[in-house]
């Protein structure tokens, strides 16, 4: 019964896979060059969340991805920060004392990250630590299991109830869509993440392989596109993993632009999750202010 | 008569001209520019050759630092055993290269000659890859508690222009000494002889050479020799005497980055041509002091 009612509520029209790759394929033939490409590199920049999401995560390396986050590369001057710091939920507290008097964000993940296998209480208390922690920005997992049994309804009320648990905090819902198998299933997954109040959609962990590919998050993007024309709110998109180079960036403001429009060309709209694309971003900035090819022995480690 | 000539031009096969592609990362891409030129010796055209750019230049830089640290990485002896395999290869496809030689305007005798030092001087720099180390290292007498030692490491990238009249054995006497200690290496073939440089790549590449580890454009000097001379992660550049004017600019964009340029003036051909100092030409000394504690009073050590 269940089950019958959430398919009928979550009713997600039909993806045309051949379609969709073709449709991205054609944002990467853009030619973006001089002032629009510094431009965008910049935008770029302005949208990383620079993450470190690893088991062997210290206090150290948190503080320097935090003074890297504010100090990306000091001796080109007027860089925009990045737009968040991206951390385990046990690291929130020292990310915000480090970030204090910064206007960068720290996003934290929760809900029993990467996998999602754990119950609602824990979860819930996973995102009550890093709320109180003082995290701006939640990154949930979806409950990919769950979600491939059919138990749609299970999904929308585990992200419905993390939301509640955010507070003023804006929730990202990770859909881990390599693990979702099929774009059906990741325009469905986006739907149920929208209906039931994700701030954010975001496409993967970081931790499976495939990762954010551009025909996954054009789906993505079409599902936020068709539910701002039907209510008039938007929701904001955050493709991670995979991406690392600062043309491939570029190739997916495009799409952003060319699927949303200018308004999602913000920070507070469309996210990068990444770590090594910020060096990437400011190699090419640098090789455009100075006419030479950069080395990144050059540029801090992150 | 006439029936015969008609014979004869029906029976003649029409001959599959080979498209000479250049090679970046164990891959035959042709130039991202689709520029082509054609080279002309003794009044026939060599064929369609790619017309390298500056962007082909940046991709096989980008390729050889990938492939950099795990080339270093691997044994001097499987470095040795690689270098060997790759003259095994060309010892195979000798009567290849010679035939190539002899269009690119090289005598038969001359060609046969070029050819056979090729392969011994492949062997000769084989040989030396696990012992050179051995000759340019050094235990250095030092005044207090330190056992201190002076080791060779590559430089990394090199960038190698082959020589002009000497397109095979010239190629090959600058790329197997700069390979040997470990480092990774973009060559621009000579101008008026591509053709054995991409058939030496295709030896490359079935030789257990990992791929990006030798990278072949061909090319223009003019053209390329300020993108590669400026470009910072380039660690050093090889050539033969270019010209005064093109050395000094050479040296000059090199000096940006302080990187080493060294100008061979020798006839390839002599045997004293090769010499393990052309392995160190590619090497930084690595002094370390390592702390020991004196055992006895009679000053014995370690």
């Amino acid at each position: 019964m269940n089950q019958r009612q959430s398919a009928h509520v979550f009713s997600s029209p039909a993806i045309d896979q051949v379609g969709v790759v073709e449709r991205a394929k054609r944002f990467t033939a853009r030619s973006i060059k001089n002032e629009a490409k510094m431009k965008g590199l910049e935008m770029v920049l302005s949208m990383i969340d620079l993450t470190t999401l690893e088991g062997m995560d210290t206090e150290g390396k948190v503080k320097q991805l935090c003074y890297k986050a504010q100090h990306l590369h000091d001796s080109i001057e007027g860089l925009p920060n990045v737009a968040a710091v991206c951390v385990y939920p046990n690291f929130v507290g020292l990310a915000k004392r480090v970030l204090a008097g910064s206007d960068i964000k720290v996003a934290s993940v929760a809900t029993a990250f990467p996998s999602g296998n754990s119950s609602l209480e824990i979860k819930l208390a996973d995102v009550a630590m890093a709320v109180s922690e003082g995290a701006d920005e939640i990154d949930m997992v979806i409950s990919r299991g769950r979600f491939h049994h059919g138990d749609y309804n299970f999904v929308f009320d585990e992200i419905a109830a993390v939301k509640a648990a955010c507070g003023s905090a804006r929730l990202k819902t990770i859909l881990e869509t390599g693990e979702l198998g099929s774009l059906d299933k990741v325009r469905l997954a986006s739907d149920i993440a929208i209906a039931a109040g994700a701030d954010f959609i975001k496409t993967s962990t970081g931790k499976i392989q495939p990762a954010a590919t551009m025909p996954v998050t054009l789906v993505m993007l079409e599902a936020i596109r068709d539910h701002f024309q039907k209510t008039g709110l938007m929701v904001g998109m955050k493709p991670a993993g995979g991406i690392s180079k600062a043309k491939l960036a570029l190739h997916y403001l495009i799409m952003v632009k060319e699927t949303l429009g200018n308004d999602w060309l913000d920070p507070k709209w469309f996210r990068f999750g990444a770590s090594s694309l910020a060096n990437d971003v400011l190699m090419q900035i640098a090789k455009q202010q100075t006419g030479a090819y950069q080395a990144a022995n050059y540029f801090a480690v992150d | 008569m006439d029936d015969s000539n008609k014979n004869s031009s029906e029976n003649e096969r029409l001959e599959v001209l080979k498209t000479y592609k250049m090679y970046i990362d164990g891959k035959f891409p042709r130039t991202e520019s689709a520029r082509f030129y054609q080279p002309v010796v003794n009044g026939s055209t060599l064929g369609n050759v790619c017309l390298a750019s500056r962007k082909d230049v940046r991709n096989a830089v980008v390729a050889a630092r990938s492939a950099q640290a795990s080339w270093a990485r691997r044994s001097a002896y499987n470095r040795a055993q690689i270098l060997y395999r790759i003259a095994e290869m060309l010892e195979g496809r000798s009567q290849q290269f010679i035939d190539e030689l002899v269009r690119q305007g090289v005598g038969t005798a001359d060609a046969e000659k070029q050819v056979a030092e090729s392969i011994d001087r492949l062997i000769y720099y084989a040989g030396w890859c696990d012992k050179f180390q051995q000759i340019f290292s050094s235990v250095n007498p030092v005044a207090s508690s330190h056992f201190n030692f002076s080791t060779l490491e590559p430089v990394g990238v090199v960038f190698t222009v082959a020589s002009r009249d000497c397109p095979l054995l010239g190629l090959v006497s600058l790329v197997a000494p700069v390979i040997a200690s470990g480092n990774t290496c973009v060559v621009l073939a000579s101008e008026n002889g591509p053709l054995s440089a991409i058939t030496f790549a295709e030896v490359l590449a079935t030789s257990d050479v990992p791929g990006g580890v030798v990278n072949i454009l061909t090319g223009r000097i003019e053209e390329l020799h300020e993108h590669f001379s400026r470009h910072l992660d380039v660690n050093a550049i090889a050539c033969d005497r270019l010209g005064v004017a093109l050395n000094t600019k050479i040296k000059e964009f090199a000096s940006e980055n302080i990187k080493r340029v060294k100008i061979y003036d020798q006839d390839w051909s002599v045997e004293a041509s090769a010499n393990p100092y052309l392995i160190q030409d590619f090497c930084e000394v690595k002094t370390t002091w390592h702390p020991i504690e004196q055992i006895s009073e009679t000053g014995a050590a370690y």
